[in-house]
């Protein structure tokens, strides 16, 4: 069956329906990870927005158990080639059915690097799969333009608290959309890792007299999280160690008087430089976000750059002064994408005053 | 890390000759390698003993020696120009070998100098077995476990604690024969004793059993702060079993997942680490298909194949990157060449595929196996790139130039299905032939998996590939199905065929209905930055950004294609040349061309670059996009040259000499018209289709005949028939192929063969220098031993040779290149051959000479004169130098390929000896091809009936060198009653000891047996004799000539060498 991907500046791409043939409308933005197309299907960091594989072949080694979270959480999935017949030790079935199963529409078949580059040029922008024929572009641009993905991490956070037992250090997690990976490496590390729902309260955490705070990554625009970032603000006088990831670093950043803005296209992919200024040493991280802390804005007293994209320069990580709190802006649980900076979870362990 | 300021000339060691597994691969990167070094401003000295190269040019090094590589020169060259620093990890192995081996004896220390880009201790770690072993244990990456046993018993008790199946290689044993696989007690019993008993030190290495396992390797970059990044990873569709060298590849990987791309990734971090490399590396991996248990098979600490393969899938320039690193900078102060945006210190991201090909050189040698194994085969390679998998394969096919566009070009239909299979169970070039024709009979994915264990992700792309050829077959031809046999690149010529339509006919509907190809970029970061580097691929059905083109004058240069055997990177050194030349002119230049290993297919050479298959079809698909003012086909050899027809067609103008003057040349009869017309003789001889024909004309002129099919290079299909049975066995090879032109029969000459390149404006001519060949006719000039200036020809002679080449390119209408061969008889002159193109001697000559000859001739194609450019027409003066070009080989890997040298090319490369005296440069030829000479100052001779009276003279000149001559039965004889002190020596026939026990006892230093012709019992002898020597490293003779060469040059062997610097060799 035919579907058509409908842009917000009335870019039209036809391709073959793959998937639910539900219509969506959503955030368009690209990853440029050549694999993991699983573990970025269940990111729950893309609730909200339609993911564009920039890599031609998707599906090669079919689903297999590398998921971050329970389900998928894209709006719609776009890719140039689905495998047919994909080929793995592990595989379990087709992205294919995969998407059916959860409802996910998408589309395939269309030229993906005329998309991406389109979307490098003019920015993130929002647009319609469908597979109606009879679409009327003057009905549904106004719709697109109107669309906004709003507060997410509600959507995503997990439901009630739950407990990966361990007998190190105690660590609770403040799940915003957490990848799966965070709280393993945190476990394979030893830690009792304790993960809360996106809204509880600081007091409810600090009563529990964790060793360190997780904050995880998540969806969305970081300023429409407005409680959260009040409880955060919490966290942060409460002198217990903080390590926070991507949505988490933000808010962080947002509840000590700093600013986010939106960037032109985001970074999602496995390949960006990031440079630890301590050290300057450079490491290939995983990514994906769509904002970025506005290092203009940081009060030196408060926080200090930690790490900087060697790309665009845009800020990647925060120390805070005075406290045990650091916050990145890109994923050291990989997954997909290169595992360098694993090395942070063990800088959290240090700074809960563990050991490796 | 700012630039370490203490480095300000750099000495850099070339790879030497082109052999199968070191080629041109060394030279991009050399060159590139060089180049960034200048743009830092240091100063290079470049040693390289192969002329044909582009690193070995002026305009790449400020000093450049084309000498030997051997410890002792570099040593000499040390001490001569004092440079502070040596880079060894850009020559492949022989580089870090020549490094190692400087750096060990404290050579370099003692002159204050440093290695740059590695250290001793790094290349150790690699490179040494146990020391590898120990490191990758240290850091916890597996390595299959192997150990050394001299017992059965220790084989049994070692394999309990590792596991079956195991591999058994005994120790020095022929090509690894006595060797296999046990999958059990009683087949590791049998296999452990035989090989013991075969191997001469009784000593066999037994090691876990990874074949089958999928090979994956990672390039991976670090600097001096540790940074590191894998630049690509690469995925073999021959499992480990196959050389990766002669796999077929395809990057990035397909079938793993994120888990083990991951996994990988980070094993080969680590080990990049360990080593403490700074710079590139390349590290192998075979991984287990169902688990994800790994191994490293192996970790190249410098730049290689795989590097240059890696560059140009993702356009990451690792060799530049890498001479940066050298100089102290890290990853993130070095600039992307490609987005000039971002830097170093980044993973390229591919939106598209890329597939690598093999070039195997079956075709040359019929005799030799086709079967693949751990030892490399293949001359060269071709690569494509699609945003599909089937596509990209569908292009590297056709990029070989091996007579195949689809799965359908090897026939496997006549096969019972019993003999299918067993051809399933074969492991040679043509495999994906045979899965094809299994999937044609529906045998299934599993079972194929079962015996090919490649990997079912790509059986099915096969699959995909054969139902297409079934639609197209069976079904309508409409625009949708069209569209889809296109978007997997299936040429419009196989799409005839299966639809029973014409060429043109899909041609049209395809023009009609829009579908044509687009050209996509390669941009190292899947269109995330905006990227202005014109490197491009095509693709069916997709969005055109190939950027406009600017006012100038635009040129089409089109490429020489894979390295083969009889067009090597000579081709490569003028087709790039020709690019600079007409930039310097001011035109727009564009590139074509498939081979990854090349400076051509480097992003900065040309304004563009299109990595595209050279046939017909693909280019004239960039034609019509890019509308070029004119082609140039002269300087990409035979594979440019066959598409000038079509080029013409297209309404392309070719550049220089007409195409119907480049046809006078290859046909028969006009070129006889030629010859009659200018006063030129040559051998008598006529044009045949059928071996009835060719006998008659042999009778009509008298055996010996020189037999060959008509537009070829390299002399392929070229013999010398001496009767009836020979010319219907000719004939058949040449017509295995079908012929669209006749078959050349001549007359045999026997004389000195002379070889003259020139430049001709279409009036006057300018001949560099005239080469003078030590063999006598009979053996290919790509072959021989090749002396300028021609040493023994007459000042008449030399006369009419310029005389006749004016001639010749006068009445050709040459305007750029020609190259004719002679022969010399009794001072007379005959015309053997005229080509009116580059040849293999243009770059050697060139230098030796200091004209720059390619730049001369595009030059001329643009409208310059010889004169105007301050030439004086004729021949040139002679320069102060003897250059001697000396044939390389690589039969030793080449399993069961005749060695004997006659009319077909088979050497690989080539290196240079320049002195200022004939015997030093003669000395200096045989030294930089590997003939070390003397050792034990034994020897074998065993010569034919007709060379026995040479042999005494050559047999005396050795005896007087101290060598002790071994000869069988009618050779020792016949020296001996003409006064050679021989030791008779049994034939391998004969009881033990034989000439077969000398030769394995490895106390033999040269081999000089003349083949006799025919496939007779005395043949095949020699035929063994031959192979032996060769599998064992001795030097093996075939021609009397090159035997008393190698006499001169051992009679003149000093060990002071003169160095010439070619970079001050002056412009004449």
């Amino acid at each position: 069956m035919k579907a058509f991907l409908i842009l917000e500046d009335g870019n039209v791409f036809t391709g073959t329906s793959i998937g639910s043939t539900r219509e969506v409308i959503s955030e368009i933005v690209f990853n440029t990870s050549m694999t993991g197309y699983l573990e970025v299907l269940t990111d729950p960091s893309y609730a909200g927005q339609a993911v564009v594989m920039t890599y031609p072949l998707i599906g090669n080694y079919g689903i297999t158990p590398d998921m971050e979270s329970g389900r998928p959480w894209v709006d719609g999935y776009i890719v140039r080639e689905l495998s047919r017949m994909p080929s793995n030790f592990r595989c379990e079935g087709t992205i294919q059915d995969f998407l059916k199963k959860y409802d996910i529409p998408g589309i395939a078949g269309i030229d993906t690097r005329a998309l991406t580059k389109l979307l490098r040029e003019k920015g993130t922008m929002n647009g319609m799969i469908t597979t109606d024929e009879n679409y009327n572009l003057d009905e549904i641009i106004p719709k697109l333009k109107a669309y906004t993905t709003g507060n997410v991490v509600d959507k995503v956070t997990c439901e009630e608290k739950s407990v990966l037992p361990g007998k190190g250090k105690k660590v609770a997690l403040l799940d915003l959309g957490a990848k799966r990976n965070i709280a393993q490496s945190l476990n394979k590390r030893g830690c009792e890792v304790t993960i809360y729902p996106a809204h509880t309260t600081a007091e409810e955490i600090l009563s529990t007299n964790p060793d360190g705070i997780m904050l995880s990554n998540g969806p969305g625009d970081p300023k429409e999280c407005k409680e959260i970032i009040a409880e955060i603000r919490k966290l942060y006088e409460s002198d217990t160690p903080i390590f926070a990831i991507c949505l988490g670093h933000q808010l962080m950043a947002l509840a000590t008087g700093a600013d986010t803005y939106h960037l032109k296209y985001g970074h999602r992919g496995g390949n960006h430089p990031v440079k630890d200024l301590k050290t300057n040493r450079v490491y290939i991280s995983s990514q994906n976000h769509g904002y970025a802390v506005d290092t203009n804005t940081l009060d030196e007293k408060i926080a200090k750059p930690a790490f900087v994209n060697v790309n665009d320069g845009t800020n990647e990580g925060l120390e805070y002064v005075g406290k045990n709190i650091f916050t990145v802006q890109f994923h050291p649980e990989a997954c997909p994408g290169p595992q360098d900076s694993a090395y942070l979870f063990d800088r959290f362990i240090e700074m809960m005053g563990g050991t490796k | 890390m700012p630039k370490n300021k203490d480095i300000k000339k750099v000495l850099v060691i070339g790879s030497g000759p082109i052999v199968i597994g070191q080629a041109a691969e060394f030279d991009y990167a050399g060159t590139q390698a060089c180049r960034s070094l200048k743009e830092e401003g240091i100063e290079v000295v470049l040693v390289n003993s192969n002329p044909a190269t582009i690193m070995t040019d002026k305009d790449i090094a400020d000093e450049v020696y084309i000498e030997p590589l051997t410890a002792k020169v570099l040593e000499q060259i040390i001490i001569k120009e004092k440079p502070d620093s040596v880079l060894p990890t850009l020559g492949g192995q022989a580089g870090l070998n020549l490094g190692m081996e400087l750096a060990e004896s404290g050579f370099l220390e003692k002159h204050g100098v440093k290695l740059i880009g590695t250290t001793a201790e790094t290349i150790f770690k690699a490179e040494d077995r146990q020391a590898f072993k120990d490191t990758m244990e240290k850091i916890g990456e597996p390595c299959a476990p192997s150990q050394v046993v001299h017992n059965v018993e220790d084989g049994i008790k070692f394999t309990n604690t590792i596991g079956y199946p195991v591999v058994l290689r005994p120790a020095y044993t022929l090509g690894g024969s006595g060797g296999g696989i046990a999958h059990n007690e009683t087949e590791l019993i049998d296999i452990l004793s035989n090989g013991l008993r075969l191997s001469r030190v009784g000593e066999v290495l037994v090691e876990r059993c990874i074949a089958g396992w999928k090979e994956i390797e990672y390039e991976v970059m670090r600097d001096a702060n540790g940074n590191c990044i894998t630049v690509c990873n690469m995925e073999n569709i021959d499992p480990v079993g196959v050389h990766t060298g002669d796999s077929i590849v395809v990057a990035p990987s397909q079938t793993l997942g994120d888990k083990e791309y991951q996994m990988l990734r980070t094993s080969a971090l680590n080990i990049i680490s360990e080593l403490n490399i700074t710079g590139g590396c390349n590290v192998q991996y075979a991984l287990h298909p169902e688990t994800f248990e790994y191994c490293v098979i192996e970790v190249n600490p410098r730049v290689s194949r795989s590097s240059a393969l890696a560059s140009k899938a993702t356009g990451y320039p690792i060799a530049k990157v890498a001479a940066k690193i050298a100089l102290g900078y890290t990853l993130d102060e070095i600039k992307n060449a490609i987005t000039g945006k971002t830097y170093a210190s980044f993973e390229p991201m591919l939106d598209y595929c890329v597939v690598k090909i093999p070039r195997l050189p079956f075709d040359k040698f019929i005799t030799a196996k086709r079967t693949l194994t751990t030892q490399m085969k293949a001359t060269g390679e071709v690569m494509s790139i699609c945003n599909n998998f089937e596509g990209a394969l569908m292009k590297a096919i056709r990029s070989l130039e091996q007579h195949v566009d689809s799965l359908l070009s090897y026939d496997f239909s006549k096969l019972s299905d019993e003999e299918l299979q067993e051809q399933l169970h074969v492991v040679d070039d043509r495999r994906i032939w045979v899965i094809a024709e299994a999937l044609r009979r529906g045998v299934s994915y599993d079972k194929i998996h079962e015996i090919t264990k490649i990997d079912k992700w790509f059986i099915d792309k096969l699959a995909i590939l054969v139902e297409m050829e079934q639609d197209l077959k069976t079904k309508p031809l409409t625009v949708e199905l069209l569209k889809e046999a296109k978007r997997m690149e299936f040429p419009d010529k196989v799409i005839a065929e299966l639809t029973g339509k014409s060429e043109k006919e899909i041609h049209d509907m395809r023009y009609e209905n829009g579908i044509v190809a687009a050209f996509k970029m390669v941009d190292t970061c899947a269109a995330e930055f905006e990227a202005s580097t014109p490197y491009y691929y095509s693709v069916f059905g997709s969005e055109n950004e190939a950027e406009e083109t600017t006012p100038k004058k635009k040129v089409l240069v089109l490429g020489s294609g894979p390295i083969r055997i009889g067009q090597g990177i000579e081709f490569d050194y003028c087709s790039v040349h020709s690019t600079w030349a007409f930039a310097k002119e001011g035109w727009e230049t564009v590139i074509v061309n498939n081979n990854p290993e090349t400076v051509s297919t480097d992003f900065d050479i040309a304004d563009k670059l299109y990595f595209e298959p050279l046939t017909l079809e693909d280019v004239e698909a960039i034609v019509k996009l890019e509308k070029p003012d004119g082609a140039v086909v002269q300087f990409g050899g035979q594979t440019a040259i066959k598409l000038t027809e079509s080029l013409m067609k297209m309404g392309v103008k070719i550049l220089g000499t007409k195409a119907e003057d480049v046809d006078a040349a290859e046909d028969r009869e006009l070129f006889d018209e030629i010859l009659e017309k200018t006063g030129i003789p040559r051998a008598a001889g006529g044009t045949v289709f059928t071996a009835e024909e060719a006998k008659e004309v042999a009778h009509r002129l008298g055996y010996p005949v020189l037999v060959r099919p008509s537009y070829v290079l390299g002399g392929q299909g070229m013999k010398i028939a001496y009767n009836d049975e020979e010319i219907e066995e000719f004939i058949g090879i040449i017509n295995r192929i079908a012929q669209d032109h006749p078959i050349l029969v001549d007359k045999y000459l026997m004389g000195k063969e002379i070889e003259v390149d020139a430049v001709c404006d279409g009036t006057d001519i300018l001949i560099p220098g005239i080469m003078e060949h030590i063999e006598r006719t009979g053996v290919h000039s790509g072959d021989s031993i090749s002396v300028y200036p021609a040493p023994t020809i007459s000042d008449e002679v030399r006369e009419m040779l310029v005389e006749y080449t004016k001639r010749l390119a006068q009445a050709l209408h040459v305007v750029g290149l020609i190259n004719i061969q002679f022969i010399v008889m009794d001072e007379q002159v005959y015309v053997i051959e005229v080509n009116p193109r580059s040849s293999r001697t243009v770059p050697y000559i060139s230098k030796v000479t200091g004209i720059p000859i390619v730049d001369l001739a595009t030059k001329v194609i643009i409208g310059n004169t010889i004169k105007g450019m301050g030439y004086t027409p004729g021949l040139a003066p002679t320069a102060d130098y003897i250059a001697i070009k000396m044939p390389v080989f690589s039969f030793e890997k080449l399993r069961g390929a005749e060695i004997s040298l006659g009319p077909e090319m088979k050497s690989t490369g080539e290196c240079l000896g320049i002195a200022k005296t004939f015997d030093e440069a003669l000395y200096k030829a045989f030294l930089g091809a590997g003939v070390q000479l003397p050792k034990y100052k034994q020897m074998i001779m065993t010569v034919k009936d007709a060379d026995k009276p040479e042999a005494v003279g050559v047999a005396k000149r050795f005896a007087a060198l101290g060598y002790k001559i071994y000869a069988t039965r009618s050779t020792a004889k016949y020296l001996q009653e003409h006064g050679v002190d021989a030791l008779r020596v049994n034939k391998i026939t004969q009881e033990s000891p034989n000439v077969m026990d000398l030769i394995l006892g490895h106390k033999i230093d040269l081999v000089i047996d003349t083949p006799t012709q025919g496939n007779g019992d005395k043949n095949r002898d020699g035929f063994l004799i031959r192979r032996n020597a060769i599998e064992t490293g001795v030097y093996c003779i075939t021609a009397m000539d090159t035997a008393n060469a190698l006499a001169t040059s051992l009679e003149n062997a000093q060990s002071e060498l003169t160095l010439v610097d070619i970079a001050t060799v002056k412009n004449i």
